[in-house]
Parts: C-alpha cells; structure tokens; sequence
C-alpha cells in the first residue's frame, strides 16, 4: 500500500467519522419515563444506537413500577407534559385513549408492519380499535415448574394442568427438610401483584369481579372457592411469609430452587432459565391452570407499551423512537448481540414464526398461554368489562388494591376467607357507589 | 473537683456505648458491604462477611446505567440552593421575632411550625397544578422553592433560639454607638449567631438532601436528585441486593461523610433553644 | 423584618390550601375526564361524609396515632438512656458519636429498602439467617409485626436526632448540682428522677415536638415496606391511596382537610406544653 493510498484511506476514515459524529450530534432530545425491568434496561444499553440512527438523544427516567405509575399518571391528569414517551400498561392504555390523553398510533410507517403485533396486544392496546400504545413486551401467565423434581416425585405434567393436578404435583414436590416448597405464588398486596393474581384464579374457578349491573360478586360461591383453595394450597405447601411475595420474591426464590412449581408472567421463563438462576437446565412450562369443569383458565394478559402523550412538543421524534423500539429490527438488534432468548417476548406475530426463536424452550409454551387469555370475556359469566387480571374502569386500582390488601391479611391468618371476602364485598360496592355505577 | 471514675466503670461503660453503636450502625455498615458483592454472595445462607470476592461491578454497572454525577449535582444545588435562600429570607424575620418580640410574635412562630404538618400528599396535586402553570415541572428553582419553603418554620425557630441566647446589652451598646439595623445584624449579630447559623445550615441540608416526596414528583430528567436515582434501584426483577446496595451507597454516601466532620458543629448548634 | 418570611409561607401555606379545600367541595374524578378547564360540580360535604364514613377512615387515625406514639415512645426512652451513657466518660466517645449519629443521615427511602431487604427479607435477610441459626423459624417481619416493624425502622432513623438533643441537655447539667446531691447521698435512681429528669424536660418536648411534625406526614418507610397492607394505612397513606390509586381528587382532598385538622389538634395540644417551656 503506497503512501497515498494510505493518506486517501486515512481522509476518508476522518470524513466518515466526522460525518458519524455530525449525525450522531442529537437535533432533538426526547424524555421517556420507563419501568426498572430487565428488558426496559436492556433497552437504554441500546440508546446510543437509535441516537447515532436518528439523530434524536434520549433522557431515561427509569422508576421502579410503582413509583412511576405514580408519577406518570399524576403527570397526565394534571398535564404536566414532562415526557414524550411512557410506559405505561395495558389497564391504563385504552382508558387514557378514551379521554383523548394519548397520540393515537394510526399513521405507522409500512415497514413497521402494524399488523404484525399480535391480535391479543393490539386489541388490548386499543380504544374504539385505534391503537394507543405499542407494545413492548407482552405476557401472559403460565405454569413453570422443575422438571428434575416433577419426575423424582413420579409425577408427569400435563400440557394443560387442572388446579387439582397443581395441588397434587405441589404435595409431591414439597420438602421442607430440603428447603423446597411445593409451589410458590404471589400473595403481595397491590392490584398489579397478588390482586392480578387471586383474580385471575378466581376467573378459572367461575368467578367474576362484577355482574352485568355492576354488583361486586364476592358474596358469590365462586369466589369463596377459588380463595379458599389458594390459601389451603398455600398455607400446605407454599413458601413462610407468601403474603408478602410478589413477581420479584417468587423469582428470587425459585431462581434459588427453592420452589417446586411456580404460576406467573410468562416473561419470567427468560430469566428461570437464564445465567442467574440455579436451576436453569431443569425448568418445564405448561398453561396455567383452571378447575375442573371451567372452561376458562387462569391466564392474564399484559403488555407494557409505549405511548405518546397528547400535547409533547416533540410527537414526531417520540413516533420514531416508539418505531424503533417496537420494531421488528430491534428485535433482530437484540438477539444479534445476546441471543434469541431475550428478545422481548409476546409482541409480534413474526416473532413466533421465526424458526430460530421457536427453539427457544418456553417460546411456543408463551404465544399460547397469550393465545388462551380472551379480555372481553375473562369469566365464563358474562361481563360488563374488558380485562382479565383487572377490570378496565378508572376506579379499579384503587379498589383493587384495597380488596387485594385484605386477602392478603387472609393469607397472612390475620382474618379469615370468609372476613376478607365481606369486606372486599362492602368496599367494592362502596367505591362502585361512589363512582356512580351503582 | 472533676468527677473521677473507677477504670473498671469506664471499661463498661465504653464496651455498652460501642456495641450500641455498632447495632445503631450495622444497617449501613452492611449495606456497604454488600455493595462489594456479586449479586449470587449477596444473598448467599450463611451470610459471608469479609470472605468474598470484592468487586466494584456493582458500581460500574449502576454508573453505566444511570449518569451519578448528574444526579448528585442536583441533590447539591437543589439541597443547597433551597438551604442558604431559607437562610437569608429566615435571618431577618429571626431577627425582629428574637429582638423585637411582640405580643404575636410566638402565635406566629407556633403556625409556621404548624404549617408544616400538612400532609404532603393531599397538597400533591394541587401542587402539581401549580408547578404546571407556572412552568416549573422538572427545574433545580421550582423543588429549591419548594424545599425552601417546607422547611422554613425549622429555620426560623432554629435561628429564633440562638438569637435570643445573645445578650440584648451588647446590641444596645451597639445601637448607641450609632450602628444601623443593617449594621446591627451584619456585623454584630451574624458573627456571633455563627454557631448556629451553621449548624440550622447543616440540618437544613441534610433535611432537603433526604426529602423524597416531592424531588420524586416533581422532577423528571433534568432536575432530578439522588433520590430519583433510587426510584431506579429499589425493586426490579432478578436479584438485586448487591446492586441495590451500590446505589444506596452512592446515595448517601456524600451526606454521611459531610455529616460526620461536621458533626461537632450540627451539635453544638442542634439544641433548639432546649438547653438554657 | 419578619414580612418576607411570612408572606411566602402564607402564600406556601395558602394557595394548596385553597386549592385543597376548593377540590374537596366537588366531584373530581380525572379519569373519567373531569378537569378544570371544563369546570367540576360542587357537592358540598358529600366527599366529607364519604370520606369519613368509610370503613378505613378511623382505623387509619388508630394507626397514625399509634405509629407517632410508638416512635416517639422508643426515641425517647432509648434517647435519654443512651444520651446519659454518652455522657459517661469513656474512650473512642467522638467514634461512638459518629456511629450512632449516622442513620439520621440516610434518606428515609434507602432506610426503608435496606431493612426491607437485607434485614427483614424472611428468606435472605439477616434477621432470618440468624434465626435459623439458633433453630427457630424466621419471622415474616412485614406482615406479621408490620406495624411494630415499621415503627422500629422509623425509630432507627430518628434516634440520633432525638439522642443528640437530650444529650446535649444532660451535658449542659450543671455538674456541681450532681455531685452535691452525690454527697448528701443520693441514690443514683433518685439523681436521675429528681434532677435529671426534670432537667431534661423542656428537650424532650421540644424532641417531641419536631419528631411529631416530621412523623405525621410519614410516606416513604410505608410505601416501601407494606404499600399500606396488613394494618399499616395511615391517615397520610389513605389520603394517598385515594389521590393517586383512585384518583379521586374530590375525596383525597376532603381526607387531606381531615389531615390538617388531625394535626392541628395534635399541634395546639403540644404547643400549649412546648408553649409553655419556651416562656420559662
């Protein structure tokens, strides 16, 4: 190579740079408030890609999920207009499409492929069918459990377990001279925790929130049930202390082995199986289950989404990044560089019918638990409302979060089935009151 | 006569104080220990002490996540700012309330002290109205405002105690020699007030560096403190204690060391007119 | 002199207030489109009533009122113990100081996440591994002794304050006094309930004064530890809940007028014994 060349090769190597670093000068900075879970993080690792990409520099306000759904919703009623994009769920989505709060998602470029996210997320993600919210990830809950010790107590799980079966396969499994629980479950205070949970368990006993006049139904035998199997699941085979276990509580305890079976998200699979846990190499995946008889089972659906706020400054550059986040190509981005493992799940039709993702062991287990959960008809009762592990009404955090708040001082001992179940009776009825549906 | 004690009592003495104090202060301690775990040590039955390998990963992945600097810059100008402008509004109305009392004047100290009992969370949304209209969402001035207002009545009343521990006389000596009230405040009063005006400064410091009410509310991106930093850290899916650990350390790290070496002066000051 | 301080904690104090009280006369319910822009219906006392009248509201004034007590009981009982150990001559005092000093300095959301879980965890806490060591089944701390727990926690952060003025008030004892009672030989109990004490009395109101402004709006150590579960929903926390989980303005409003007129109970009732000391 002859000197000039080198000098040539050398030039453009600067003017590459130098234009690399002009376009990578942000012409616009965007704020978007976000969850602390892992896939959101991953995501910010990524962010100097999409501002070399567009141009546009990304400010992360990253909030554990209670603290956010604080601030963004207090954000948008009294229109603070502090984010350009948020991340916010799939029981806040069409209710603030409703009231006109968020940039409708009509004008997707093609190549986006809107009708590529699965049916489930982009109905759940709607109002009057305009999409709201581009879904990041989506889940649903199914049943993990450990093989290794499924086979060691002579038990074969069934692709689709009854509740009787999850009880019988939890007795097998349990042992405390081990440190291993039968089965761990949420039993956290919180709508979005043990609330989501206990509902969606309630709904695969026959069980529903409200009748079609609104009337809360826990007087209803149904619902007496489904709390009272939970609690005497738990009470005989459950983790000390499962009053207090959330998402992160049951992960941390069965990434640990300290769980035989364990019912949740079914985001969850990629971390069971992933470098953190002990038992990796040994985790199996079924439906959730539902009692016998009932035709529907204790599935969720769930997506977090990224929606626009009406009245950001910044719409077209939030429009892009959401674009670039949810697209198919991040996707590819993701498992390029750490595997198809961690790719967000639960989002795109053509993510399930790519060969390579379909190896992954807990990938078709997924779509079809988010197959399985159908909104607009989460009870086998008919329903005045849309949602499974929630009711999509305004008033529903606040009282759900009480409701789930005096079941889980039933499972605590601290008052009976029987106590909790009058109680969340009278203040559902109460708030419903207040809120005038009654 | 100095009191004499036996060696024997001073040796039980010293062995109580210690272990009180190694129990008040094993929370921290540990936490900083565990801020040099892996996230598989943190966690691990029976819990390890020094027989770990130390690693700063916990650190670099939380620095690499969300930019410290920026947030602890915020604490220092928002703790900061919202501490010295309380001040200097507080100095005056110490003042006039120490050296020219009135009938009114401890009516008017008791409702500012009652002002502050107003629950933060009923006033977040009218609040939050307000910083909407005003423009003051997500700026270092609007929470410097808010922090300096909400702990104001402490100020006063810290200030009103030291100023009226100085003696009236060597006022009115002053006053006779022809000293302006401007004067009379600057350059006799402040001097002697120091002690004090130091240690309502640090108190008052540490107060607005700590609040997480409405630093969390009321910021986003730009202006948000240590605290938000937090908000971050306090329960994401997977483990998370070693990491936890780090970000807490972070946090309350350049506080604690301020605290301890100027100790000596947030005690002496830190009386509020109860030792007479 | 005192015209700039007062007119911006009147204008501080007022205009939420207004606000709040103006809030707490309609129906304001965001998320169902209600704003104020469109104008909000005045309901009069409905959202006083409601809010009074449901069956959370006096178990939450229980729990506030316990909650306050219950940290100010251990602060200043331990305060004035540790305070009198304190004042003992010893060796490494300034060290000891430093120790017990430093919670005060941790901001109450990191306090409240550390005991939480590194200490509390009923599975990889300390507190559980040391009572698998001695063979007993670790308690479930937060849900169990919730009430009792946060209170601890809240206690822990809070004693150093309290510790440190009643220190200084032991120190300030005139020293003669002690060793003439000394002489005409005073039981050390005697010493400590007749000049100690009573000596101490002006700092521990004044303690339990400024502990009570602060505890009374406690947030953070709740909403971290129990979110309000298992008997451990103050008042502030039900205010919250009904603002931010319901959002329903009207009714969080008419609880925040609840809340002030709680507190000024409590403060008019203080004042009057703090009152009193200040005129000495």
């Amino acid at each position: 190579m002859s000197l000039r060349n080198t000098l040539c090769a050398a030039t453009a190597l600067t003017l590459v740079t130098a234009t690399g670093a002009m376009a990578a000068d942000p012409t616009a900075t965007i704020t978007i408030a976000t969850v602390n879970n892992g896939d959101m993080i991953r995501m910010q690792g990524y962010t100097d890609q999409f501002t070399a990409e567009t141009g546009i520099a990304v400010d992360w306000v990253t909030l554990e999920e209670n603290v956010l759904r604080q601030r963004v919703t207090t954000d948008i009623t009294t229109k603070g207009g502090q984010f350009d994009v948020m991340t916010i769920g799939m029981y806040e989505t069409p209710i603030w499409g409703a009231n006109d709060w968020l940039v409708p998602l009509s004008d997707m470029s093609a190549e986006y492929d809107v009708d590529d996210i699965l049916p489930a997320m982009r109905n759940g993600l709607s109002h009057d069918g305009t999409l709201y919210a581009a879904p990041f990830y989506g889940e649903s809950s199914m049943v993990m459990y450990r093989t290794d010790l499924m086979e060691a107590a002579g038990l074969t799980m069934p692709k689709d377990p009854t509740w009787q079966f999850i009880r019988e396969a939890a007795a097998a499994m349990d042992d405390p001279a081990n440190d291993v629980n039968g089965i761990c479950l949420r039993g956290k205070a919180g709508w979005g925790e043990g609330g989501s949970f206990i509902t969606v368990t309630a709904n695969s006993f026959g069980a529903s929130w409200f009748d079609e006049d609104w009337n809360a139904q826990f007087d209803q035998p149904e619902w007496s049930d489904a709390v009272n199997f939970y609690v005497n699941l738990m009470n005989d085979y459950g983790p000390e202390g499962y009053a207090t276990n959330g998402f992160n509580e049951n992960l941390s305890l069965f990434n640990q082995g300290k769980c035989g079976m364990w019912i949740d998200a079914t985001v969850a699979a990629s971390f069971v199986t992933g470098d953190d846990s002990t038992v990796k190499d040994s985790v199996g995946f079924a439906l959730a289950p539902n009692a016998e008889g009932v035709e529907k089972r204790s599935n969720w659906l769930w997506a977090w989404a990224l929606a626009i706020p009406a009245g950001t400054q910044q719409e077209a550059e939030a429009k892009t990044f959401i674009e670039w986040a949810t697209s198919k190509a991040y996707i590819e981005l993701v498992a390029a560089n750490e595997g198809w493992a961690n790719v967000p799940p639960g989002a795109r039709t053509s993510l399930y019918e790519n060969p390579e993702y379909l190896k992954v062991p807990f990938a078709q287990m997924t779509l079809d638990s988010i197959n399985a959960a159908d909104p607009t008809n989460p009870s086998v009762k008919p329903v005045p409302y849309v949602g499974i592990q929630f009711v999509a009404i305004p008033e529903y955090a606040g009282i759900a979060t009480e409701v789930s708040q005096e079941f889980s001082a039933a499972y605590a001992g601290q008052q009976t089935v029987e106590e909790a179940l009058e109680k969340a009776q009278a203040l559902t009825n109460d708030a419903m009151e207040a809120a005038g549906y009654r | 006569m100095a009191r004499s004690v036996s060696t024997q009592r001073k040796i039980i003495t010293t062995a109580a104080a210690w272990l009180i104090g190694l129990l008040i202060f094993f929370p921290i301690f540990w936490t900083i220990l565990t801020s040099f775990k892996t996230e598989a040590q943190a966690i691990s039955n029976p819990p390890v002490f020094f027989n770990f390998d130390w690693t700063l990963e916990n650190y670099a992945v939380v620095q690499e996540r969300s930019d410290y600097m920026r947030f602890l810059w915020n604490s220092v100008i928002i703790a900061g700012g919202s501490t010295v402008l309380g001040i200097i509004i507080a100095v005056p109305a110490a003042w006039s309330m120490a050296f020219v009392p009135s009938a009114k004047t401890k009516n008017i100290l008791l409702w500012m002290l009652s002002t502050k009992m107003m629950p933060a969370v009923g006033a977040l949304y009218p609040l939050s109205l307000l910083f909407v209209w005003l423009n003051l969402l997500d700026t270092r001035f609007g929470l410097i405002m808010v922090l300096m207002l909400s702990n104001m009545p402490i100020i006063v009343w810290m200030l009103y105690t030291y100023f009226r521990e100085i003696p009236g006389e060597i006022l009115e000596a002053s006053r006779m020699d022809g000293a302006t009230l401007r004067e009379e405040i600057f350059y006799i009063l402040t001097p002697m007030a120091i002690p004090g005006i130091a240690s309502t400064l640090l108190l008052n410091f540490i107060l607005a560096w700590n609040e997480a009410f409405w630093t969390l509310n009321l910021t986003a991106a730009k202006a948000a403190p240590l605290t938000a930093f937090i908000a971050s850290y306090s329960s994401p899916e997977g483990l998370f204690f070693a990491k936890l650990s780090a970000a807490s350390t972070m946090a309350i790290a350049p506080i604690l060391i301020l605290g301890w070496f100027s100790q000596k002066q947030l005690v002496r000051g830190l009386t509020f007119g109860a030792v007479k | 002199m005192m015209a700039p301080a007062v007119v911006l904690l009147l204008g501080w104090m007022l205009v939420p207030l207004v606000l709040t009280l103006w809030f707490s006369f309609v129906k304001f319910l965001p998320m169902r489109g209600d704003s104020i822009a469109k104008g909000l219906d005045w309901v009069g006392f409905e959202n006083y009533v409601r809010f009074f009248s449901s069956s959370s509201f006096w178990p939450s004034v229980q729990i506030t009122v316990l909650m306050v007590g219950g940290v100010l009981a251990i602060c200043i009982i331990f305060g004035v113990l540790f305070a009198l150990l304190l004042d003992q001559p010893m060796w490494g005092q300034g060290i000891v100081r430093i120790l017990v000093i430093a919670p005060f300095f941790v901001m109450p959301t990191v306090s409240a996440l550390v005991w939480k879980n590194m200490m509390m965890d009923p599975v990889n806490g300390l507190f559980a591994h040391l009572w698998r060591f001695f063979g007993a089944e670790p308690v479930v701390w937060l849900q169990d002794a919730s009430l009792s727990s946060i209170i601890f926690i809240v206690s822990w952060q809070w004693l150093p304050f309290a510790t440190l003025i009643l220190l200084t008030a032991i120190q300030s004892l005139d020293s003669e006094q002690l060793e003439a009672s000394e002489m005409d030989g005073a039981h050390p109990l005697q010493r400590f309930a007749y000049i100690v004490l009573p000596h101490m009395g002006r700092a521990i109101t004044i303690v339990t004064l400024i502990m009570t402004i602060f505890l009374l709006s406690i947030f953070a150590e709740i909403f971290v530890t129990t979110g309000g579960a298992f008997g451990t929903r103050t008042l502030t926390f039900l205010i919250f809940q009904r603002v931010i989980d319901s959002q329903n303005i009207g009714l969080g409003s008419a609880g925040g007028v609840y809340a002030i007129i709680l507190a000024n109970i409590i403060a008019i009732f203080l004042m009057r014994i703090v009152g009193k000391n200040l005129d000495q």
